[in-house]
């Protein structure tokens, strides 16, 4: 029992694994003759945990309790992930999402406006809310791009324009990529706070994902504000970026609290997590150019066109309607529809 | 060529730290580095043990397979190191070593990671042999002088060997021999997929 204690003396946060350990350091003799035995590293990491997977560590003398950290052959796990996980699921989830929008896109087509543009408009979101999402969708790009860079550079990039050039570009990355992080967590902080409240789940949402959310067929079931499919990219967004950001500043500020094994998931989880939010991107950005018409325009000057807004937000326009109707501007043109 | 290692016969160190000077004085490593270390386990209990660790410079090392700018590479002596000029400082090395070798000084932004710096097995660097501009990033090109790494040539009690893995293996295999005891060589099974038997 002291054996695994004093081990463990110098890392608290592998702590836990003690109460796992304590039925094999019981096997284990209580007096060692120094001179008759001696003390093994494989018996001490497989006294650990069996196979042993954790750390092995003692006292240093240097004021550092991460060098207290002898052997941590946890390492060859984050090996794999680094080298293999991550990329492989990078590029299922990117290049599959890729495929699925232009078979999409092949099939349906772009999504129009079954009305006609009615020269109306209404406007859908302001200046601030717009400011928001522009910076963190800037802050987004050049942080996927710098950050893909780290996962598929090596073996793609590298051999195209030579080790020199690449370590020089990657470098400047790393410092884009942790000055742009700020932007991007008070973006997405901002957008929290504006959008939050329209985005809690209702029945309205199950009705719409029940008929497909209109992405098949023609039929456009109501929503509010945002419709299923936009609460989802919303979560996805706030969700994944506070999980980048809370993952990336652990990185990036390294506190001396957390061991080397939280650092290890850190990077584990800021590697999977932005791959993923890369593919959940993709698809947004899809959806609001080329996928539909009308719709960039929420984003672009702010106000959609009337028509656009009732076939796709049929509750919110008649929520507009009966409380702020001077968010919807007059007739253009006295014959067009409305 | 040989194949170079490192080997701490524990059940000899005495914890003097005199390869961790050693290292630092030949190879004029930066305050706040330490390219060795020496960690006592089961301190002042029975069955306590020193290990002076560092860079054990891997067959197939995971430091290199991480890399994201792949400015890692191993010499005919099997000993890996790394171009401080390729290197971005990202920290990643650091987490997939098993022995805690990597280290950075806080230099960048928000002090943040420089140029890693690690043992060099007194190697010394990509730059042309034994010239200012390697002693200066890298430290001293020992080996070049036909040379041994000093932490292991002043260690007072042999206890750290270093050179070719198999005389040194059979300098440890003797030892163990003739006092009937030893604990293994720290290290080799993560690092070279071996131990020597004991």
């Amino acid at each position: 029992m002291n054996l695994i204690a004093a081990l463990h003396r110098l890392a608290p946060a592998i702590l836990a694994c003690l109460l796992m350990a304590a039925p094999v350091a019981a096997q284990q003799p209580n007096s060692v003759n120094p001179t008759a035995s001696s003390v093994k590293e494989k018996q001490l990491l497989d006294a650990l945990k069996p196979g042993g997977s954790e750390i092995l560590s003692g006292r240093v003398s240097i004021p550092d309790s991460r060098a207290g950290n002898l052997i941590q052959p946890a390492g060859r796990d984050f090996r794999v992930t680094q080298q293999d996980t991550i990329p492989k699921v990078g590029a299922y989830v990117i290049i599959g999402m890729i495929a699925v929008l232009a078979l999409f896109f092949m099939f349906r087509g772009r999504i129009r406006i079954e009305g006609g543009e009615s020269g109306r408009t209404i406007e859908r979101f302001d200046s601030v809310g717009r400011y928001a999402h522009w910076t963190a969708a800037t802050s987004f790009i050049l942080l996927g791009l710098t950050g893909l860079n780290l996962v598929f550079g090596r073996s793609l990039l590298l051999p195209m324009i030579g080790p020199e050039a690449f370590a020089s570009l990657t470098q400047a990355g790393k410092f884009v990529h942790n000055y742009v992080s700020f932007a991007f967590a008070l973006a997405i902080a901002l957008m929290f706070v504006m959008w939050a409240k329209d985005n809690f789940p209702s029945a309205i949402d199950m009705r719409w994902f029940a008929q497909g959310g209109g992405l098949v067929g023609s039929n456009h079931p109501p929503a509010d504000r945002f419709n299923g499919g936009q609460k989802l990219i919303f979560w996805a967004t706030i969700l994944g970026g506070f999980a980048l950001s809370a993952s990336g500043y652990v990185l990036m500020f390294k506190p001396p609290e957390i061991a080397i094994a939280g650092l290890q998931l850190a990077t584990v989880v800021h590697g999977l997590v932005g791959v993923i939010l890369v593919a959940v991107i993709i698809a947004h950005v899809y959806i609001g150019t080329l996928g539909m018409e009308g719709a960039f325009d929420a984003m672009g000057t702010g106000r959609v066109d009337l028509n656009w807004a009732k076939e796709h937000h049929s509750i919110w326009v008649d929520k507009v309607a009966m409380k702020r109707p001077e968010d919807i501007s007059s007739a253009r043109a006295p014959a067009a529809g409305e | 060529m040989a194949r170079m290692k490192f080997l701490c016969d524990a059940d000899r160190c005495i914890e003097c730290n005199a390869c961790v000077t050693a290292c630092k004085n030949e190879n004029d490593v930066p305050w706040g580095i330490n390219r060795r270390r020496v960690v006592t386990i089961n301190d002042g209990k029975p069955g306590e043990r020193s290990v002076s660790m560092a860079c054990m410079h891997c067959t197939d090392a995971p430091c290199a397979a991480v890399c994201p700018v792949d400015c890692f590479y191993t010499t005919e002596d099997a000993v890996v190191l790394h171009s401080k000029e390729l290197c971005i400082g990202c920290g990643y090395c650091f987490y997939a070593c098993p022995f805690g070798a990597p280290q950075y000084p806080k230099t960048a932004n928000f002090g943040s990671r420089g140029k890693m710096d690690k043992c060099t097995f007194c190697a010394g660097g990509p730059e042309a042999d034994n010239t200012r501009v390697e002693f200066e990033q890298y430290g001293a090109n020992r080996l070049a002088e036909g040379k041994l790494p000093l932490c292991a040539e002043m260690c007072s009690t042999k206890s750290l060997l270093a050179g070719d893995g198999e005389i040194i293996a059979q300098i440890y295999k003797e030892r163990v021999v003739k006092r009937g005891y030893g604990s293994g060589a720290w290290g080799w099974k993560t690092a070279y997929k071996e131990d020597i038997a004991s």
